[in-house]
């Protein structure tokens, strides 16, 4: 395939993955089936169950027949330890310690014996293998409660039986089977063995506890790996090491689509440490491999140290030129010409002639960088047929399909090991790194190591779209009455946003006002975007809960009794009974939750309260990834616009909280995380190459600019939804509305350091 | 070249180019994981290590600059017992994803053998690591601990 029909294509493989990894459906809690829990037999013996966690449509016909579909593990081994396997990637979010919880809690055993294992990659067996869309927990979290419970309750049968004596006199607890009225006890691990030759009961009659019941989820819990991350332990990606193993690190074009005219290779290859030096064509997809050259060195110091003197003449004729501020003066040009909408619900022109207030703003922000702390990297080992890999992939089961693809090699002759991602944040989701490695170390004799330098990882991301809001609003009797929204964005392929740059259904409800235009224009953009932790939420929520904030100010009401009011307008219904199985309501905004995180965030935030001159409390409220979050910000302005934040409020309602300690730091880093790329983070690009190259340029919030934050969790007995996204998206619209409070001054554009203002 | 150097209270000699950092020393030399590459300019601190007993950015350290006794991350903890502060990490759960904490926690040995009680301006001083997944709050929360003092950490409640 040419070159260019393949790079026009990367973006629409985004957005599949996209889909892929935020689609829930159907609900977990239909299709548990007693078929979906199986005994399985494995090394060492005792009680072993093998369950189907993920949310595929498969039916359950299908999964009776075809046993290898039960993805999931747990074994009670007769030393009394529980091991858990978890299929998907620890990134920082914390599911390996929640996995575990979640099964100890329904199984009742000893929180101290249970021990999480990551499973290999092999989507044949464990399905989708990513972490994205904070999906995670959702995904799992009926399965994991059905396993721990029927284990229990084989355990329990199995004692019974020993001491002859009916069920419902045994109960157990912290692993012990205990029968009642004697007092008499067994341990888990003395009864594995005779429970696995117990029956599966029907998964539907084993009973799960209520919320009340629980004894682990809801606490605070450290982390399962902690110990090793605070000695030092090789846990990451870049800590594989391999005998015989060299180094590499790869120079693609700065301007996404160059190709190598020539190099120096051979001055690089006389280097000292310099083992080889070469070219690759790659295929052309920056999903895969793009052309640039490959330096192997003996350490990744003097790979480094060669990539300097390196000089590459690169063919630019099929390059980018994008510029995003040529991009930006364009936008405005663009903005007042709203297109054909693509959503016209009322009439808006009415509402905005009715006598109303009518509030006309236009909105922006930059594109920003992924930046995870654990530059890219892989190793790949090419040895006896087969290709071996080490990856800290989100998505490694993707990496699997695209190499098949790339390397034509039957799926069993590659072998992905997952190891602990240094942070994800979305730019994990894309596997280029994985497939460089493996074309890299194709041409080496020898385990290589392929290691990013920083200034790659700014080169080379799938950034977060910047775009361009022209926004009208309508409000009469404190009411919205109107709401258009013209959207100026990016496209790779000219007919729709880049990924991760579109619109939100979540943040942009179709309900939002009776009457409701809403239109894009879209500007050709080469520089590769993608998903970047709540994509899409993360700056239309900025847009949408600023312009409400604006909207409230405009009607003189009391902000929060705005939006306490707009969530209970009518929400939109389907046009047509959709087929299939019902939504699943836990995923689904509720007026009932966001009105309680929001009177709760107004509480603890002191909404109301008197302030001093320059100071300022500005809330807002998100409805992102199944989580429905509001978000307080307290400030004060000096007069050189200088920011102290002093105090963030978050209030959650995600459902049950399985560990309240990482749910707790989850939503800190979130808000913190927004905070950072709200007040000072932006990407250029000109002739399409990125102006940023490290942290100088692109300053992450330290710590002597974070501010305490204070978390809440209203929780219900909803399923429920993940935490890596959802406390991100309402930060940067609580902040800027908090710095209206404190100045006067709207703040309209992120990162707000454009407006002058530093933290 | 040959360098002597003392790592974690062991003396080793490495054979590597004069200008390599030691970070890369560590790292690819001697095979000790813990420290970690971030950003190769001294911003981030993903690889700081103890020079006798202070803070210094490893990846801006040449191995023929290097002075005094090396502890890393891994050689913190003595005779298997965890230092105060590692114990803090584990006690208030301060992980993400883990990359920077190593790195966070020999800033934080350093800063406390300045100032035994440090203030939170002294640790915002102090603490100048990059930590992505932004635990700041349970970072100066977990020193206070290491420190003996009330850990001032804002804490969530459940309803």
């Amino acid at each position: 395939m040419a070159t260019a029909e393949t790079f026009a294509q990367y973006d629409a493989q985004i957005q599949a993955l996209i889909a892929e990894v935020e689609t829930i459906t159907p609900p977990v809690a239909t299709i548990g089936r007693r078929s979906f829990l199986k005994l399985a037999g494995f090394a060492g013996g005792g009680l072993v169950l093998a369950f189907y966690l993920d949310t595929r449509p498969v039916r359950a016909e299908e999964v009776a027949a075809n046993e290898t579909t039960l993805n999931a593990f747990v074994r009670i081994a007769p030393d009394n330890t529980v091991t858990v396997y978890s299929k998907g990637p620890e990134i920082g979010q914390g599911i390996k310690t929640a996995f575990g919880l979640i099964i100890a809690e329904e199984l009742d055993a000893d929180w101290k014996t249970v021990k999480v294992d990551q499973a290999p990659i092999k989507p044949k067996v464990y399905g989708y293998q990513g972490a994205g869309g904070s999906t995670s927990i959702p995904r799992g979290w009926d399965q994991l409660r059905q396993a721990g419970a029927t284990a229990r309750a084989m355990l329990i049968a199995s004692a019974a039986k020993q001491w002859n004596v009916p069920v419902s006199e045994c109960t157990a607890a912290d692993s012990f089977v205990i029968h009642k009225p004697s007092g008499r006890k067994l341990t888990y691990g003395s009864l594995a063995k005779a429970a696995a030759d117990q029956p599966v009961p029907d998964v539907a009659k084993v009973p799960l506890k209520t919320r009340a019941e629980y004894k682990l989820l809801g606490k605070r819990f450290t982390g399962v790996d902690n110990a090793k991350v605070v000695t030092g332990q090789p846990l990451f990606g870049i800590d594989v090491k391999l005998p015989g193993m060299l180094y590499a690190n790869y120079t693609k074009c700065p301007a996404v689509g160059g190709k190598v005219k020539s190099a120096n290779l051979d001055e690089i290859k006389k280097l000292p440490g310099i083992v080889d030096a070469f070219v690759l064509d790659g295929t052309g997809n920056p999903l895969e491999v793009m052309p640039g050259v490959a330096i192997i060195a003996k350490t990744t110091w003097d790979a480094f140290k060669a990539k300097a003197a390196l000089k590459v003449e690169w063919d630019e004729s099929a390059a980018s030129k994008d510029s995003l501020t040529a991009a930006a003066t364009k936008a405005k040009e663009l903005g007042p010409k709203l297109p054909e909408p693509e959503t016209n619900v009322g009439d808006v022109d009415a509402a905005f002639a009715s006598g109303a207030k009518v509030v006309e703003v236009a909105y922006d922000y930059a594109m920003v960088s992924h930046q995870q702390l654990e530059p890219q990297n892989s190793t790949a080992w090419w040895h006896d047929g087969t290709v071996e890999l080490w990856t800290p992939s989100q998505q490694s089961d993707r990496g699997l399909t695209m190499l098949v693809n790339m390397l034509k090699l039957p799926e069993e002759k590659i072998i992905i090991h997952q190891t602990r991602a240094g942070g994800g944040f979305g730019r994990r989701l894309m596997n280029d790194y994985l497939c460089e490695a493996a074309a890299i170390a194709q041409k080496v004799n020898a385990p290589v190591k392929l290691q990013w330098k920083r200034e790659d990882d700014f080169a080379h991301d799938f950034f977060r779209a910047g775009g361009y809001h022209f926004l009208k609003g309508a409000v009469k009797d404190g009411k919205l009455t109107a709401f258009q929204n013209h959207l100026v964005s990016f496209s790779a392929d000219g007919k729709r946003p880049v990924s991760g740059g579109g619109r939100s259904n979540n943040s942009f409800p179709t309900d939002i006002a009776p009457n409701v235009r809403y239109g894009v224009t879209l500007m050709p953009l080469q520089t590769p975007c993608g998903p970047w932790r709540a994509p899409t939420d993360n700056v239309q929520m900025f847009v949408i809960g600023s312009f409400l904030h604006e909207l409230s100010v405009a009607a003189q009401c009391d902000h929060v009794e705005f939006l306490l009011d707009w969530f209970k307008r009518p929400l939109a219904k389907p046009a047509s009974v959709p087929q299939g199985p019902p939504p699943d309501l836990s995923r689904t905004f509720n007026p009932a939750r966001a009105s309680g995180v929001l009177k709760l965030a107004a509480e603890k935030s002191g909404w109301g309260k008197k302030l001093p001159a320059g100071t300022g409390l500005g809330i807002a409220f998100g409805f992102s990834y199944g989580g429905h979050i509001a978000e307080a910000v307290e400030l004060s302005v000096d007069a050189s616009k200088h920011v102290t934040v002093h105090k963030i409020t978050v209030v959650g309602d995600i459902g049950p909280i399985i560990n309240m300690s990482s749910a707790e730091n989850q939503a800190q880093g979130g808000a913190i995380d927004a905070l950072s790329t709200a007040m000072g983070l932006e990407i250029g690009v000109e002739q399409g190459r990125v102006q940023q190259s490290n942290f100088g340029e692109y300053p992450i919030l330290k710590m002597s600019s974070a501010p305490p934050v204070e978390v809440h969790f209203i929780q219900s007995d909803f399923r429920p939804a993940g935490l890596g996204e959802p406390c991100v998206p309402p930060l940067a619209a609580a902040l800027g509305n908090a710095i209206f409070a404190a100045t006067g001054d709207r703040v309209r554009t992120m990162p707000f350091k454009r407006s002058g203002y530093s933290i | 070249m040959s360098f002597q150097l003392n790592i974690n209270r062991k003396p080793q000699t490495v054979e590597a180019a004069d200008d390599t950092p030691l970070l890369w020393v560590l790292r690819d030399v001697l095979d000790m994981k813990g420290t970690k590459y971030g950003c190769g300019i001294g911003m981030c601190g993903a690889c700081t290590v103890l020079m006798d007993g202070k803070a210094v950015r490893s990846c801006l350290t040449p191995v023929s600059a290097v002075t005094g006794s090396i502890t890393t991350i891994e050689g913190l903890a003595e005779d298997g017992k965890l230092h105060p502060l590692q114990q803090a990490w584990i006690d208030l759960d301060v992980a993400q994803c883990g990359y920077c904490q190593g790195g966070q926690i020999l800033s934080a040995v350093s800063l406390l053998a300045q100032h035994p009680k440090p203030t939170d301006a002294e640790i915002e001083q102090g603490m100048t690591n990059i930590c992505r997944c932004a635990t700041y709050n349970r970072i100066r929360a977990a020193v206070h601990q290491a420190a003996g003092q009330a850990t001032g950490q804002v804490t969530g409640t459940q309803s």
